[in-house]
């Protein structure tokens, strides 16, 4: 029968090859029993905007361990405002030091998740987050 | 309605997110069908529906990818419907079949949607046929649809496509498998993937002997195509006889036929849910708890039962 199922697109922007994160994490969204979307690794954010996009996801995660995050997350987020998608929510994860935070917050980053956060609190998260 | 038809005029004019918006709808809602898809009905059974389909990692999703890129390379639109299977368990779902298509993602011409089976049996998803609709209507000249790992019995595809491949690989049993029923008896073009591994040949021979002793399918000769996941070769040669066989279809009448068959089918599949929904409105969860209870407890049989509930679903009929 239908019925309204979480789409959520886990994507991993840059250059970093490391992907054991945004699959613990996806893996945990599916026995929450959401729908994930997974990218693959070394996307632009214009592959994962248009990813977005086709797969109409209800939140967009990003995992990012190259340093790179202020610039991608910046990215991202100015390319759904292009395409008029700037209602889509975005977290992300990985290594981002504390003092990046506030930076992200302001252009419109939801949540980050640092190493160590249970699944289960990211499970919460997006539930609440998308609820509203 | 009034965002319903707004949505429909931005997909119209080619606004991608719209058009992903009303496949979930349509996923998650089978009233938002009700509504959507006779708006868009008459701009659809323009594009050319194909089939991949064959057990997990056999290499559905890169032999798709080496398609679009055929197809693109010919400047034809290209849609594809991605199926991977819903957890029986959570609900849950991995898509990750659009990952071996990456190369396509930003191309504006190709729109790519994964889907969950939630639930369906058939290697699709319930909402696939009303997607392939709304990518028709988006303009695409080709749909390409890949099913979950097939194995056996999933071949609700053939009912959906015009042109099914099924892919097969190397070393996955002997000649016994390939006599059985079910998916072999579905494709009109066979591609033998990793075909650079042991046991490509005798693959080969038993799918053609299989064949040999299978009913035509009209005048159609069903090729066997050697393809790779790590070259090129073999794609063009798959991509030739998927053409081959549109035009076959087209020029021999089958094509008309499949169609009427489809039609069929959709509207079989829409009574049916429509009437399940029903009988859902008609008896509360409670009571079906109960009527369970005294099938269990054998105050009553199943049939009794129906007998008793007949009269409130007649208003239906």
């Amino acid at each position: 029968m239908p019925e309204k199922k979480l789409r959520i697109l886990i994507a991993k922007p840059g250059l970093d090859g490391h992907d054991r994160g945004a699959k613990v994490v996806a893996r945990a969204l599916r026995d929450a029993g959401m729908e994930v979307i997974y990218t693959g690794l070394r996307q632009t954010p214009e592959s994962i905007v248009e990813t977005a996009l086709q797969e109409d996801v209800d939140a967009i995660g990003l995992s990012i361990l190259s340093g790179a995050h202020n610039h991608l997350f910046k990215k991202v987020i100015d390319l759904l405002k292009e395409e008029g998608a700037e209602d889509i929510p975005i977290f992300g994860g990985g290594i981002i030091p504390e003092d990046d935070m506030p930076y992200l917050t302001d252009i419109g980053v939801k949540k980050i998740f640092g190493p160590g956060t249970s699944t289960e609190k990211i499970v919460t998260y997006i539930k609440e987050m998308t609820n509203k | 309605m009034n965002s319903f038809d707004e949505l429909i005029k931005r997909m119209s004019s080619g606004e991608r997110r719209a058009l992903g918006k009303i496949i979930t709808l349509m996923e998650n809602d089978s009233s938002s069908s009700a509504y959507i898809i006779p708006q868009i009905h008459n701009l659809t059974g323009n594009a050319h529906i194909v089939g991949i389909t064959g057990p997990p990692g056999s290499g559905k999703s890169s032999l798709v990818d080496k398609l679009i890129s055929c197809y693109r390379n010919d400047g034809l639109k290209v849609g594809v419907i991605a199926i991977d299977p819903t957890s029986p368990f959570t609900g849950g779902a991995i898509l990750g079949d659009r990952i071996r298509m990456k190369r396509h993602y930003t191309d504006k011409d190709v729109f790519i949607r994964s889907m969950a089976t939630r639930g369906n049996l058939g290697g699709l998803s319930e909402a696939t046929g009303n997607t392939i609709q709304a990518l028709d209507a988006f303009g695409k000249d080709v749909i390409i649809i890949e099913t979950v790992g097939a194995g056996q019995v999933e071949i609700d595809i053939v009912k959906v496509a015009d042109t099914v491949v099924v892919v097969s690989v190397p070393s996955m049993g002997d000649s016994v498998q390939t006599l059985k029923a079910g998916i072999m008896e579905i494709g009109d073009i066979f591609a033998v993937n990793k075909a650079d591994i042991e046991g490509v040949e005798k693959c080969i021979i038993e799918i053609r002997m299989m064949l040999e002793l299978s009913e035509k399918k009209g005048g159609w000769i069903q090729p066997i195509i050697k393809t790779f996941g790590n070259k090129d070769d073999g794609a063009n040669d798959l991509y030739e006889s998927i053409k081959n066989h549109h035009k076959y279809l087209i020029e021999s009448g089958h094509h008309e036929q499949k169609r009427i068959i489809r039609g069929k089918t959709e509207l079989i599949n829409i009574l049916q849910n429509l009437f399940i929904r029903n009988l859902y409105d008609t008896i509360s969860e409670k009571e079906m708890e109960e009527l369970a209870k005294k099938i269990a407890n054998r105050e009553k049989d199943p049939y009794m039962i129906i007998e008793e509930l007949i009269p409130r679903l007649k208003k239906f009929i």
